[in-house]
């Protein structure tokens, strides 16, 4: 997104992340466009210092569904962010929050559909000649 | 208290499990939920049937445990965000009742708000009352605290220099949106008449419209009295 000319500002509880984004940049992070905020997502004071209030898209996407859950719905009603996203790996729960109307990205979901796809193409594929 | 009702427990810890013992014993059917193998294990050689192992953020789970037919879902995990969403979905996908959320951190409180999660328990601010209560330098007391009905009754000591200490109650120009309700003078309460005589000393319980602590703080305090 940053490579697009967006501004991107990341927010981590763990200080170490930061190296992460740098992995594949020929410059810093900050340098570059980004910012960086240390904290978690339920922190009011670590998303405000990330400009939350001033921004576009909001994507929760930590390795808890719950920790994304609960702060896309932060996003949502207390700061007004226009698109929020949540990972949400729990295909029932991702469903049932879709239709509350939050966009939902389910990885599980997207994987057994690739997965199922592969498959039936290669039995297709060996079955037939 | 609660009696024959089909009440959902999360969270085996401490709280949990006792809560979940003592609502058995008042003639409830509970179902407990833990999440951890362990900790399961050791509650089921007391609870047997009545404690079921799995998460409870995930929906399946709560179905196996008959959310739809559940009068009341308590969540009491260590996690507030589990509290949160487990009381979410009970509330506004199976349309149960009656819920009752704990919070871990009192800085989440703002979230179980915004997720209009209610009513919820924090142990932290169970004890910062009892503290309020137990040093009269707070002074003011809450007794009971509604804001959904807009209704609040606090408790003040009169100190030495309280300016309506030695008034006749029915002289007091108590401030609008307060009504003096009861007072306490050595360990007893009474209603007060036009005619009682307040004493310093004297504890005396209002009720009042939320946000005007700080009006009957002045009002029964060294400068007040007037309205």
């Amino acid at each position: 997104m940053l490579r697009e000319g967006h501004q991107v500002s990341c927010v981590d509880e763990d200080p170490e992340a930061h190296a992460r984004l740098e992995v594949s940049l020929d410059r810093s992070w900050e340098d570059a466009g980004g910012q960086f905020t240390v904290g978690t997502g339920l922190e009011i004071d670590a998303l405000l210092a990330s400009g939350i209030e001033r921004a576009d898209a909001f994507i929760a996407s930590t390795d808890g569904d719950n920790t994304n859950i609960v702060i896309a719905q932060i996003a949502q009603r207390r700061f007004n962010v226009p698109t929020v996203i949540a990972r949400i790996l729990d295909p029932l729960r991702a469903e049932w929050y879709e239709k509350q109307g939050m966009t939902t990205i389910c990885p599980t979901r997207v994987a057994i559909e690739m997965l199922e796809s592969h498959v039936r193409d290669a039995n297709g594929a060996g079955g037939e000649g | 208290m609660a009696k024959g009702m089909y009440i959902i427990v999360v969270g085996a810890g401490k709280v949990g499990w006792g809560l979940a013992r003592e609502l058995l014993e008042k003639e409830n059917e509970v179902t407990l939920i833990e999440n951890n193998r362990e900790r399961f294990a050791t509650v089921e050689q007391e609870l047997e049937h009545n404690v079921q192992y799995g998460d409870a953020s995930e929906l399946w789970v709560l179905e196996r445990a008959g959310i739809s037919r559940a009068d009341m879902v308590i969540a009491v995990t260590g996690d507030d965000e589990d509290n949160m969403l487990i009381c979410q979905v009970a509330k506004e996908k199976y349309l149960v009742d009656r819920i009752i959320a704990r919070v871990n951190n009192p800085r989440n409180r703002q979230h179980f708000d915004l997720l209009g999660i209610k009513p919820y328990v924090s142990a932290t601010d169970l004890i910062l009352r009892l503290l309020e209560h137990e040093v009269p330098e707070y002074g003011l007391v809450h007794l009971l605290d509604l804001p959904e009905e807009r209704l609040e009754i606090i408790e003040m000591l009169l100190a030495e220099n309280s300016k309506v200490a030695g008034r006749r109650v029915g002289d007091l120009d108590m401030p609008e949106g307060s009504l003096l309700i009861s007072v306490l003078r050595e360990g007893k309460g009474f209603v007060p008449v036009p005619d009682t005589v307040l004493e310093a000393g004297d504890e005396v319980l209002a009720v009042l419209d939320p946000g005007m602590e700080e009006d009957l703080k002045s009002f029964f305090g060294p400068d007040g009295g007037d309205g």
